[in-house]
């Protein structure tokens, strides 16, 4: 372990580069994202999962935004266990019947002001699910929406820059 | 006691079901099948409804023979397979719900995955009911001094899918859990019905993002088998290049998770890098991360070419270089090992009887795994190893899928070194009239199986998707008897049951 962990001091990070302005996207959006949350919400702001019937495609990407390439934290974004202590309800899939009440119930749970970001194709629309009798449609159809990232799944640098898009909106709108 | 085969001799063999026969049986044929089940002569590999049929897939491991027996019920009620051998019980559940046809016996009179939501009572039968049920779910019942209960779900503290654990606890030993699943059941079954192979397959790619690759070459089997195609030697070998990246990438993320809720970070973070660089060589070599909708009836729709391949050469590199460090570390913590070994295990006789598939049943003696025993292109060609350990705890279950990366490191290699040319894909014949077909292969969890029935202009009449959590979820309230509630989260990663496959 020691030898690992002495790996690790003296190797190269493995996170993405910092910014040069022309390109590196995703530290460029991180750094972008971390001034518009310092200026609405202090110096983080705490998103709260919840899959409402997704395949699991969507979480599998949401996961990867921790891993030491996107390494989330270093912008002040964290995900947390409760939706009492979130600012942010990250919400995945066609949202079923089955999981309407505890959508809601997590939502109402979600202390002012809170925005709603809804990730995938289905979290839209329904995506391929819609029209059954088991779905409600897309996250929308049981609560507000400020936010939809398009994609199937979408990938953690699009997850990311859709995290900013909502906030230099609720920076101007809310803040 | 007969074999399977000749059970199957006894019935009415179906025209047109391939590639393993399906035999329409009586209700006597049936209690016999049910007989050899609850005898452990065979082994149930799935349970599905129509809405006047009942079907259920057994296993013969005498000879490796495997059958799908039919037993038409125009009154809705059929003999309870569940009543006799409990791994059925759940899919009875299911199919009760969603057709109506009712296990007559069966113990559990509860709904599985209807909650009472759907504004409609057996949405696939074919008159549908427009009562729901009742919303009330009644839990098994507890008795005892000192014993309270713990209510899990449907939303969980961590990023993962949703559904409910019932705990029963005396003080921190858990004495019972129950699960109550069906919180993501989106229909797919009822959207498949009438779907275009196209649509059906993209529903069939996204019954499990995890196994996305699997249940697309899942699907894509099956409507082959019905049509009676074969698809081009590149395709064959392409696919199961993607469903061992899939392997390794699910492998990886359980492997460190494990160690994470272990309170272990360091393999963990490792983990996560070695599968990120995964899913990138998987972006570079077939346009998708996770390469959803790569696999199609009659073949891919990706081509590695000459710059996947190499990404390809280049990560099984990284892995070899840093995996054996993680793997010795792993082996050599205390701390770590005090947590996984003698934790959450699963009993041999256990496995035997529920069959599961895939870490779960290797890692409790079930040497089982389709890409061995029922082998298909290309693996018939490939060589590997199947590991099996016997100890059925959350250690042995990490050792199988750390045997089954390296396992999968070595068919990629042999993949790339003999990947033929040739098409990608052929255009597949048009069924003049209803035809069958069934596929098994071998997910990252286990053994996924489809069936379904395709109509002339291969329009998908009817599609069963049977997910392995089908029977380790119940395995997983066996083994947590006894241990821990705090052990849970481990245990319960130990086994990374899906879902989504299994809600549908």
């Amino acid at each position: 372990m020691r030898k690992l962990l002495f790996q690790s001091l003296v190797q190269m990070s493995l996170t993405e580069p910092a910014p040069a302005a022309d390109d590196a996207a995703l530290a460029e959006l991180g750094a972008a994202l971390a001034n518009v949350a310092r200026r609405s919400l202090g110096r983080s702001l705490s998103i709260r999962e919840v899959d409402a019937g997704s395949c699991n495609g969507c979480e599998l990407e949401i996961h990867a935004l921790a891993n030491a390439y996107y390494d989330l934290e270093r912008f002040g974004l964290r995900f947390v266990a409760s939706p009492r202590h979130a600012d942010v309800l990250l919400v995945t899939g066609p949202v079923t019947k089955n999981m309407r009440m505890a959508l809601e119930r997590t939502y109402n749970a979600t202390p002012n002001p809170k925005w709603v970001v809804a990730v995938g194709d289905c979290a839209r629309d329904g995506g391929c699910f819609a029209g059954s009798y088991a779905v409600a449609g897309g996250v929308s159809a049981v609560v507000p929406v400020d936010l939809h990232i398009p994609g199937c799944p979408p990938p953690p640098l699009q997850i990311l820059r859709g995290l900013l898009a909502l906030l230099q909106t609720a920076a101007t709108a809310k803040g | 006691m007969a074999g399977l085969n000749e059970l199957l001799r006894k019935g009415d063999i179906a025209a047109n079901h391939r590639p393993w026969p399906r035999a329409r049986v009586t209700a006597e044929i049936w209690q016999e099948a049910i007989a050899a089940l609850a005898g452990g002569q065979w082994q149930l590999l799935g349970l599905w409804g129509e809405p006047d049929r009942v079907h259920m897939a057994l296993r013969d491991e005498s000879d490796e023979t495997i059958a799908v027996v039919s037993l038409d019920c125009p009154a809705r009620r059929y003999p309870s397979v569940g009543l006799h051998h409990p791994p059925a019980l759940r899919l009875e559940r299911a199919a009760r719900d969603l057709f109506g046809i009712e296990p007559v016996g069966l113990p559990d009179p509860r709904g599985w995955l209807d909650h009472g939501n759907w504004d409609v009572r057996h949405p696939l039968a074919t008159a549908p009911d427009p009562a729901p049920i009742d919303k009330a779910y009644t839990f098994l019942p507890i008795e005892g001094d000192g014993l309270h209960q713990i209510p899990v779900g449907p939303v969980h503290a961590g990023i993962i899918e949703p559904g409910h654990f019932r705990f029963t606890a005396n003080g921190e030993t858990v004495v019972r859990l129950e699960q109550r699943l069906g919180y993501v059941h989106k229909g797919i079954e009822g959207l498949m019905a009438g779907a275009t192979l196209e649509a059906a397959g993209k529903l069939a790619a996204r019954t499990s993002g995890d196994s996305t690759v699997a249940y697309g070459l899942g699907f894509a089997r099956a409507v082959e088998a019905a049509l009676g195609a074969d698809v081009p030697p590149r395709a064959a070998s392409l696919r199961a290049l993607m469903a061992e990246l899939e392997r390794i990438a699910n492998h990886l993320g359980d492997f460190g998770a494990i160690c994470n809720d272990a309170s272990f970070a360091l393999i963990h973070a490792h983990c996560a890098v070695l599968r990120e660089k995964v899913l990138r060589a998987a972006q570079t070599a077939f346009g998708h991360r996770l390469m959803r909708d790569c696999i199609v009836p009659g073949g891919v729709t990706a081509d590695p070419g000459s710059e996947g391949v190499a990404a390809i050469r280049t990560l099984l590199a990284d892995i070899k270089a840093l995996f054996p460090a993680l793997v010795e570390l792993y082996d050599n913590t205390a701390s770590l090992q005090d947590r996984t070994v003698t934790t959450g295990t699963v009993k041999p006789h256990l496995a035997r009887q529920y069959a599961p598939g895939g870490y779960i049943g290797r890692a409790s003696g079930r040497a089982f795994d389709v890409r061995r025993n029922l082998a298909y292109a290309p693996y018939d060609k490939l060589g590997f190893e199947v590991p099996v350990l016997d100890a059925g705890d959350v250690n042995a279950r990490v050792w199988i899928r750390i045997r089954e990366i390296e396992q999968s490191l070595a068919l990629i290699a042999q993949l790339l070194d003999g990947l033929p040319q040739g098409p990608l894909r052929i255009d597949l014949p048009q069924a003049s009239g209803p035809c069958e077909g069934m596929s098994l292969v071998e997910g990252f969890r286990g053994d996924i199986l489809i069936w379904l029935r395709l109509d002339a202009g291969n329009r998908v009449a009817r599609c069963h998707l049977r997910d392995p959590s089908w029977f380790q979820w119940p395995l997983l309230e066996a083994a947590i008897e006894d241990n821990i509630v705090a052990d849970f989260p481990l245990c319960n990663k130990s086994f990374n049951c899906s879902y989504s496959g299994h809600d549908l």
